[in-house]
This record gives structure tokens, sequence and C-alpha cells, in this order.
């Protein structure tokens, strides 16, 4: 244990996640041999993103406005809705410029151990933004993990009776990898998800 | 030379948790070794050899290095991917998460041999996935038993205070089990005669009996069932309230 104030910003990095004990000890010895101006421009910038940085009110993306980008584009094709569990999944799936529609973002993956269930979640949200009929296709793009897979299933059970598309991202072989190397429910899953060659 | 620290042992994994950039912290019940926590390194990487084989409720076999805090898994290859297998099925995910958290906190010292607790959750997760009994049964008849496997069996057919044999009409939750008339404390809880029958058949393994049970005699044993854990499992199971209502 150090003294006082030492101690509390230990403390307060060990909350962060994936930050043990160990790391946050050397993060907060990081900061007090750091330049007293640098650590000003972090404290400041932490502060600013509280401030300034709020969750769009249509898809709950991070936004610097009511809105976030995606959804104030008015190129964006308004049929379409990619649901992700994290703000990150959103600048994950911008990078490759393939989907053209919108998103939503549900704060995370059910996970009953983890105390996540469908109401911990912007699952009532969604199922708002569905009413009115604009939307055609809902891409389930939840983590390729159990939790995500759970997710991607309660949704389609949920949403299913609505009558719109439901497509799930094909999850299967990583590119890069040895087909030998793959384990059966990740080769089980890439059969499933197959598509025709072009010929 | 010392030993060389790599040992092999097959398990259940109970959960994982993030750690850093790319791996996890998993926890795992293995058969020989009791309930270990291993690092799997770059298992976050959708390029990651493990693959899916280090999901929650994989039953897999397991080379591991020994280490100070934390073992490291050096290689898994799946036996049975009882989790994968009902990911799509709401009701049966939510009982195994129910069951792995319990076999977790039901195993209280790391690396402490538990066999039966082992054994119990391998065919909690069998009978879940054959899909042949209601998924609520199978969890309650898992939990039951690992209450028993922990000390803290629910007598069913004798006074749990006196012994005296005979199925009566009154539980209490702190005495243990049903009560006769004499030892009946204030404040046992009535129970129907199709719930205890249910309970009984639970714990015995009489599945004919237990399918054939009403729905008010499920809900009613569910209850108990679940007073009785939160009772003995102090703080309660996280993934409980989460479970499907029938
Ligand atoms: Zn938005
Ligand atoms: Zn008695």
């Amino acid at each position: 244990m150090y003294e006082g104030v030492v101690q509390d910003l230990i403390d307060e990095l060990g909350l962060l996640p994936g930050i043990g004990p160990k790391s946050a000890q050397r993060i907060a010895f990081h900061i007090l041999a750091a330049d007293p101006a640098d650590v000003r421009r972090l404290a400041h910038v932490l502060i600013e993103v509280k401030d300034k940085v709020r969750f769009c009110r249509i898809c709950f993306n991070v936004a610097q406005e009511e809105t976030c980008r995606v959804c104030a584009d008015p190129r964006r094709d308004q049929a379409l809705i990619c649901v992700v569990e994290e703000p990150k999944d959103v600048v994950a799936i911008e990078r490759t410029r393939e989907f053209r529609g919108r998103y939503h973002v549900l704060g995370g993956a059910i996970n009953p151990i983890g105390g996540v269930g469908p109401d911990n979640l912007r699952i009532r949200e969604l199922v708002a933004r569905l009413a009115d009929g604009t939307v055609t296709e809902l891409i389930l793009a939840t983590d390729p993990n159990t939790e995500g897979e759970v997710t991607a299933s309660y949704l389609a059970r949920q949403i299913g009776p609505m009558g719109l598309r439901i497509t799930r991202l094909a999850s299967g072989l990583p590119m890069g990898g040895d087909l030998e190397w793959a384990d059966e429910v990740t080769l089980g899953r890439a059969f499933s998800g197959r598509r025709v060659v072009e010929a | 030379m010392g030993d060389v620290p790599v040992y092999r042992d097959e398990g259940v994994v109970l959960r994982t948790t993030p750690l850093g950039e790319a791996d996890r912290i998993v926890t795992i019940l293995t058969r020989r070794t009791g309930r270990v926590r291993a690092v799997a390194k770059g298992v976050r990487r959708t390029t990651s050899r493990f693959g899916s084989r280090l999901e929650p409720a994989t039953y897999v076999d397991l080379q591991l290095y020994e280490g100070r805090s934390l073992d490291t898994v050096t290689q898994a290859e799946i036996l049975h991917p009882y989790g994968a297998q009902i990911a799509g099925d709401y009701g049966r995910h939510t009982a195994s998460a129910v069951m792995l958290e319990a076999a977790e906190r039901f195993t209280v010292e790391e690396r402490e041999p538990s066999l039966k607790m082992f054994l119990l959750l391998v065919g909690g997760l069998r009978t879940l996935v054959a899909r042949e009994h209601a998924p609520r049964l199978v969890l309650d008849a898992f939990l039951l038993r690992s209450l028993t496997v922990a000390g803290y069996g629910m007598s069913l057919d004798e006074c749990a205070r006196c012994g005296e044999p005979g199925t009566y009409p009154n539980l209490s939750v702190p005495a243990g089990g049903v009560v006769c008339p004499e030892c009946r404390p204030p404040g046992a809880a009535s129970v129907s005669a199709p719930a205890l029958r249910l309970l009984i058949a639970l714990l015995s393994g009489d599945w004919a009996d237990a399918d054939a049970s009403p729905s008010p005699a499920r809900r009613e044993a569910s209850g108990l069932v679940a007073a009785y854990l939160q009772w003995h499992i102090e703080r309660g199971l996280r993934a409980l309230p989460h479970l499907e209502r029938t």
C-alpha cells in the first residue's frame, strides 16, 4: 500500500478494464514521473470526453451532436440496420466501407454470469426503431463468440415475427489461417455459412 | 533439473474474462486438478489458434503450463462443444450459465480436486444439450445434486431436524429440508405434495416422474431450489435472475 493520493490513483486505474493491480501500479508511477504538461493534457481530455461526447439518440453510437455522423448522413440507407455490441465495432465495420446502412449499438452482449440479461441491453430501443416498417433488413454483427451468438439468436427470436429479413455476419475460418488448425465449432459455422463461388 | 511444470487434464470452461489487449483468463473445472485459472494468450484475436476451443461450457482436453499465480494454456482440443450446441437456445443457454456459475462457487478452493462436481457438471451439460427434458428441470436436478456434493444436501424423505422418515408438507430452508410437525420451526414454508415428489424425482434421477410433473409443481420446486441455493451460497448467483420464466 502506498500513501494517500498515490494509492487512490492506483485504485482508480485498477478499475479500468483489462488493468490488473500490477499494471495499475506501473501506470501510476509512469504518471508520477511524467511531464506535468502531459498529465494535464490527459486529465483535460478525460474531462472533455465526458462533457462533449454523448450517445446518438438514434443508434447509441458515440456522438458529438444529438445524432452520430452515420445517422446524420442522408446518403446512408435507412432500410438497413447493422446491430453491433459496442461503438468500437462501428469503427471496425466503417473501415471496411462495405456497409451503407445505419447501426444500432446494443451496449454489450447477453452474459448471465456477468449479470447482463436482455433488459440490460438496448433491445427495446431497437424494436422501437423497427416499428414504422422503414427498416427491411437487420444484420446481426455481434461478436463471433458464445455471448455474441446467444445475443444474435435471442434477437432473431424476438424480432423474427416482425417479418423483416434478418441476417448474421458470416463467421467461420479466419483469413491467414490453415484449415487443419480450425476447431470443429468454427469449421461447422464456416460450413453453415458457405456461399457460391462465382465461376 | 526440476520437474517440467507442464500438465495435461481435461475440463469444462466455466468463465472467461478479458486480460490486456488480446488475452483471456479462463476458469476451468478440471477432472483431476480441480478448478484452475489459466491465461489463454491471443485468444481474442480472430486468427487465434485456440479458435472457439476455450469458450464457456466447452469440454476440452488441455495442456497447461503451471505458473505461480496463473497457469497458461498451451494446447486445447474440443471433446464436446456443449456451449456452442445451445448458444441458439436462450432457455438452455441461461440454464447452462447458472450451472457454470454454481460449479465455480461450489469449488471454493482452487486446485482442490473435485471429481464429483466435475462429473455432475459434464452430466448436467450433456443432459441439457440432449434436449430430452425441460431445461429448468435439468438445471434444478443439477443444483440439488451439487448442493449434496457440497455438503448441503436437501433432506426430502425424512425430517431435517430429528430424522423421522416421512414426506412432510413443510420445508425449512435453514433447517435443511422437510420438517415434521414436532420440529417445524416458525416460518417454515409449506410445500405441496406434487412439488415434493418432483424434488425427490430430480434428486434421484427419476426422469419419467419429473417429466410428467405439472407446471405449478415445477414453479414451486424451482422456487424452493433457488431459495435453498441463495441461503447456502453467499451473495447468490448472478445468472439466476436471468433464467427464462417458464
Ligand atoms: Zn447514430
Ligand atoms: Zn422432526
